[in-house]
């Protein structure tokens, strides 16, 4: 069957890990896989998967997507490259999934808008932050029952799953989070907080969320939304469990969830990085599907390059 | 040399917490009129600097930790304009509050900022310290649950702080877990390790009874910063309580500037008649102190026993068990669930079982 091609940008933890999972895709074949640093673990890795490799950054990709039929790439870098490597594919009608904290595209969450995205054909997608992928779905599942005035997320993550540049740029991701927990989970307002956590071993990435409901909360409507939407997301990361919850007290409605990763690359506790690869991946096959069908046509869009 | 060579003749910036980490214990209910009030006092008898924030920090106001009675700006601004000489300070913990909120504090009149991380994760405080400096502020590096990582490591965090602009940086004892040795090889190492105009800070909580003892420890070591709260209001069984710790370090020879008898006043006549009742290591303040736990976990854990009859020393000491740390008080209610669940207090649907 014709797969998709694609290239990876970025061959750190985050880019190797998602190499693993598309290279069990039905619809996506990783292609290239682009980095900096000659000596680089990830890029050797990545020829040894049988990937064609560059150390010269998106300039080492441009000349070769034509010929090679890239279609989608993937940043796996940091939010200030992230723009001109964006504008750089776009150009050459390459659709960019972006697991930076750039946020120049609309934010995605797959099973609450990643399929009115696919209609929208936009050529760039932001997939948040591992924050927001892992508690939004839980915002969306109680705000599409009834109205949320304002939820709230606490996301603890390990602290050997968060590099540093989460670290350098904890503000960015706090903000991005809360800003999604409202945009994409459809609550009227939102915070997010985040905490690291060093315990060894490490402690598996858990989540809570908390919905307050305009009027008085449908408990049986929203228990059963809950569980539905935790079997959504399982459908990509397995490892996404309901630890307890969904509790009522008033309209305070109390989501405990703990996401374990696939262990890909990425050690079992780093769930917080699987369920980014994972909806990246996920994102990327849905717009595949509807190129491969036809359903989609990616466009060359040309934009000034930032001065 | 004795302890007490050590200590007669140094001066020591003393900072009040009541009316920050005191916001713990009152639920973050405290009164604009109250806050004026105990701050003005605190000011009068020269208390050169003191908190007002949420207990959390700035942005702390929540689901999580409790919603403050007043916004951040609100207290910042009620106080920063009554004071003549006392400079406020704020809390900001990032990942919980943002830059903006720093920036606002500022505008609003605070001069000083504890930028506090967990004692291994000072590297998410490096916008925050760079900020605080940007703005023109007192900034100030805190390591929290300074117990929770080795010496050498801890110096290593401190160090980072500095490097990110800090020009005072804390040794931070959340839990109240410290012993005075513990805090002597602590301050003594950073002492040795950061530049010598860097100033070294001791927060000290009173879960063992040992804040005061700690807090002479640490000036002892080479600490010019020690914080406490008028009458002890804090989290857990309080902050080092600030008039008792006044009047040790004024027989020590210690210069803080502070009137001890005004202080002794401000607490006894402002603080404590505010207070549902005065801070004391009750069991499950002890059992904070005595297995290592977040002082602020205490009020969580005492909710949870209320509604599913789980002993708060149960789940706390099974909280620091699980290695939680600050700003993790969703995992109370989180674990007071699973407990009580394998325990048949309550159902699998979170529900009380039905009375017979």
């Amino acid at each position: 069957m014709t797969k998709v091609k694609c290239a990876i940008i970025g061959p750190g933890n985050i880019g190797t890990d998602l190499l693993y999972k598309l290279l069990r895709s039905d619809v996506l074949e990783p292609v290239w896989m682009v980095g900096v640093d000659p000596t680089s673990e990830g890029l050797a890795r990545a020829r040894d998967l049988g990937l064609k490799t560059t150390e010269d950054g998106v300039d080492g990709l441009v000349p070769h997507v034509e010929a090679d039929g890239i279609q989608i790439a993937f940043d796996a870098t940091s939010a200030y490259v992230h723009a001109e490597n964006s504008r750089k594919l776009n150009a050459l009608g390459v659709l960019m999934i972006d697991l930076t904290p750039a946020a120049i595209g609309p934010l995605c969450v797959p099973p609450v808008n990643l399929v009115a995205l696919a209609e929208q054909a936009v050529m760039n997608v932001n997939m948040v932050t591992c924050a927001g992928q892992a508690t939004i779905p839980m915002v969306n599942a109680v705000s599409r029952v009834q109205p949320v005035g304002y939820s709230e997320i606490i996301a603890t993550v390990a602290s050997k799953s968060i590099g540093p540049g989460t670290r350098k740029n904890i503000d960015e991701f706090t903000r991005t989070t809360s800003g999604a927990v409202v945009k994409v989970g459809g609550a009227d307002t939102g915070k997010a907080i985040v905490v690291v956590n060093p315990a060894e071993p490490p402690l598996m990435m858990r989540d809570t969320v908390y919905c307050e409901t305009i009027d008085e909360p449908q408990v049986d409507a929203i228990t059963r939304s809950v569980h539905d939407m935790i079997a959504e997301v399982q459908k990509y990361v397995p490892g996404y469990r309901l630890k307890n919850g969904p509790t009522f007290e008033g309209k305070k409605v109390s989501i405990f969830l703990e996401v374990e990763g696939l262990g890909d690359f990425l050690p079992k506790y780093a769930g917080n990085l699987d369920i980014m690869t994972a909806a990246a991946a996920r994102t990327a096959e849905m717009f595949a599907a509807d190129i491969l069908s036809g359903k989609l046509k990616l466009e060359r869009k040309i934009e000034e390059a930032v001065q | 040399m004795s302890q007490q060579d050590n200590i007669r003749g140094r001066k020591v910036k003393l900072h009040d917490m009541c009316l920050r980490d005191g916001m713990h214990s009152m639920r973050h209910q405290i009164t604009l009129e109250q806050m004026v009030d105990i701050a003005t006092g605190l000011d009068e008898a020269g208390v050169p600097l003191l908190q007002v924030t949420h207990g959390d920090g700035l942005g702390g106001s929540s689901l999580n930790y409790g919603r403050g009675l007043h916004t951040d700006k609100e207290y910042i601004t009620a106080v920063a304009s009554r004071m003549k000489n006392a400079v406020v300070s704020v809390l900001h913990v990032p990942g919980i509050g943002t830059l903006d909120e720093l920036r606002m504090a500022a505008d609003c009149g605070a001069r000083c900022v504890h930028v506090a991380s967990h004692c291994t994760e000072a590297d998410v405080t490096e916008q925050h310290i760079g900020l605080g400096r940007q703005l023109g502020m007192d900034t100030v590096g805190f390591l929290m649950m300074a117990h929770m990582t080795p010496v050498d490591a801890f110096v290593e965090q401190a160090l980072l702080m500095e490097s990110y602009g800090a020009t005072t940086v804390y040794c931070t004892d959340s839990a109240g877990y410290m012993l005075p040795e513990e805090v002597t090889a602590r301050i003594g190492a950073m002492r040795a390790a950061l530049q010598p105009d860097t100033e070294i800070g001791f927060h000290g909580h009173h879960n063992l009874g040992m804040g005061v003892a700690n807090s002479v420890a640490a000036v002892a070591a080479g600490a010019s910063r020690i914080d406490g709260s008028a009458a002890g209001l804090g989290a857990g069984a309080g902050n080092t309580p600030l008039e008792l710790f006044a009047a040790v370090g004024e027989r020590m020879g210690m210069e803080t500037g502070i009137d001890v008898f005004k202080l002794m006043d401000v607490a006894e006549d402002r603080v404590l008649p505010m207070m549902p009742k005065p801070p004391r290591a009750d069991r499950d303040s002890l059992t904070l102190g005595y297995a290592g736990v977040y002082s602020t976990f205490l009020y969580a854990a005492k909710d949870c026993e209320r509604k599913y009859g789980l002993p708060a020393r149960d789940l706390l000491v099974e909280l620091g068990r699980l290695k939680m740390i600050g700003g993790q008080e969703d995992m109370i209610e989180d674990t007071a669930l699973t407990m009580a669940k394998e325990r048949g207090l309550i159902g699998h649907n979170s529900q009380a079982p039905a009375t017979v």
